[in-house]
């Protein structure tokens, strides 16, 4: 049901009824390491590219979570995954694997929850009875899609964020048990004409405050509702940019409850930069992390805003500034 | 961002882009320019190095011993760069490593290794100098310019 402006309520409240997260070495090393399903030493996963290897995080992603629900590929009506590599390939050749009905979604980084959104979307809607999502991101195919190859010496600043390996999948459900999807707010496109590739986090943080804002005046709630606020990757900089953003407009969320999965995922002594990014940086630490840490009970109600940066390394030749999103999903225990 | 560019922007956008500005943290410009004059230095130093080596026990003079002093550094430059550890030394020393004939070798080396999935033609062949390429097309035509400027200074009786 819509509510307000650009927020959908789910009054049937679709159950999570299985989540996975596979990480690469570096993850595997991880401040959540614990929360991972699957963890690889090698990034190449055995495989003869990045691309490959990516893809092959996703099937396991997928398939992790349909076994950790107790069901069968036949049983998933419909598949909606998204990625970074050019043409979606990981999430097609995924889709190709498991043969579900498909739909290809981008948004970048906040891939996650574009399709978190429409999967819950879909069994509240009784258009699906199970409904998976999932997305992935390469580290390294990332950089030889973005930016230089792998092994270029090139230096970052210090503003710069590392791209995770690892991939998250998620299966939605009109019955069953499991922390539940109650509310999503759709994010609409915000440039605040950063053109610095780098700076991740200062493009994508107004994008972020503006859907918490929108959750917020859609649903008339304040932050109190939740324990947790988690922005999907906006890393150090981009997270005190939003926090102050959000004091800015007068949103109060206290310091111990916002946060970010890029500054979730890796630990301190990680040398990551100003955090951690990609499509798994989200996906990875909600469905792992978070969804575990809500079946413990230590929290009962979060919301994560995934964020993505919507450009190409065509249009940053060309001169654009980046156009960025996010998009808001509510899950309650 | 220059002055240019930032007209175009709303006063929204000049205001946002004001506000992340004071929280970005800077580049260590200063302290990456120490860095990058002593491992370039370095790196200069070991050709000099290389320079006696050759000079001392092959047969080359101060004319003829660059070609083996920068295959050596060529050399050094891809085995590092294929076993993984020459971008984090770069990490580190910033335009030390970039500027010296090991950077170039590693821009063509580093794109060799990662286009090798799409083949040995359109892969390799194809990308090796995606990041060399406009160095040596600006390097040769700049060279071509300085040539003919010597030319007609030559040519209008010299200095």
């Amino acid at each position: 049901m819509l509510k307000g402006h650009q927020t959908w309520v789910f009054d049937s409240k679709p159950a999570i009824i299985g989540s996975a997260a596979v990480g690469g070495p570096f993850e595997a090393q991880s401040a959540i390491a614990d929360d991972f399903d699957i963890l690889y030493d090698d990034i190449w996963l055995g495989q003869d590219s990045f691309e490959k290897a990516e893809k092959k995080m996703l099937e396991q992603a997928c398939e992790t979570a349909i076994k950790k629900a107790g069901l069968k590929k036949e049983d998933v009506q419909f598949f909606m995954s998204g990625d970074l590599i050019n043409q979606i390939i990981s999430s097609s050749f995924t889709a190709r694997t498991l043969g579900i009905p498909y739909l290809g979604i981008y948004g970048a980084c906040s891939s996650s929850m574009e399709g978190l959104a429409l999967a819950a979307l879909m069994v509240d809607a009784r258009f699906a009875r199970n409904a998976l999502a999932a997305t992935s991101s390469h580290n390294a195919a990332s950089e030889k899609q973005y930016r230089y190859p792998t092994e270029y010496g090139a230096q970052k600043p210090p503003y710069a964020q590392w791209t995770v390996t690892g991939a998250g999948a998620v299966l939605v459900s009109n019955e069953g048990e499991g922390p539940r999807v109650t509310a999503a707010t759709i994010g609409r496109v915000v440039d605040m004409g950063i053109s610095d590739p780098f700076n991740m986090g200062a493009a994508m943080a107004p994008a972020a405050v503006d859907t918490i804002m929108a959750h917020f005046k859609d649903l008339s709630i304040d932050a109190t509702q939740y324990d947790l606020i988690a922005t999907g990757d906006l890393g150090k900089v981009g997270h005190r940019i939003a926090a102050d953003l959000l004091k800015k407009r007068g949103i109060g969320i206290s310091k111990d409850k916002l946060t970010d999965c890029g500054i979730l995922i890796y630990k301190e002594e990680q040398q990551v930069f100003a955090g951690g990014s990609g499509c798994a940086c989200a996906a990875a630490t909600t469905y792992g992390h978070l969804l575990n840490r809500m079946r413990r009970g230590e929290l009962k109600k979060i919301l994560v805003v995934a964020t993505g940066a919507l450009l190409s390394p065509m249009s940053y030749q060309q001169k654009e500034s980046i156009p960025c999103i996010a998009h808001a999903v509510s899950i309650e225990m | 961002m220059s002055d240019k560019k930032k007209k175009k922007l709303t006063p929204e956008q000049q205001q946002y882009q004001d506000f992340a500005k004071a929280r970005v943290p800077k580049a260590p410009v200063f302290a990456n320019c120490i860095k990058a004059f002593l491992t370039g230095g370095l790196i200069c130093a070991i050709g000099q190095g290389l320079n006696w080596f050759f000079m001392t026990y092959f047969n080359f003079d101060e004319k003829t011993v660059g070609s083996p002093t920068s295959a050596v550094l060529i050399f050094l430059s891809v085995l590092f760069t294929s076993l993984g550890f020459y971008d984090h030394i770069a990490q580190f020393a910033g335009a030390g490593t970039a500027v010296p004939v090991t950077g170039f070798a590693n821009t063509i080396a580093s794109a060799a290794i990662e286009h090798r999935s799409e083949g040995y033609v359109l892969g390799v062949g194809g990308n090796m100098f995606k990041i060399a390429g406009p160095v040596i097309v600006y390097g040769v035509f700049s060279a071509f310019v300085v040539a003919l400027v010597r030319l007609i200074i030559e040519w209008l009786g010299g200095i």
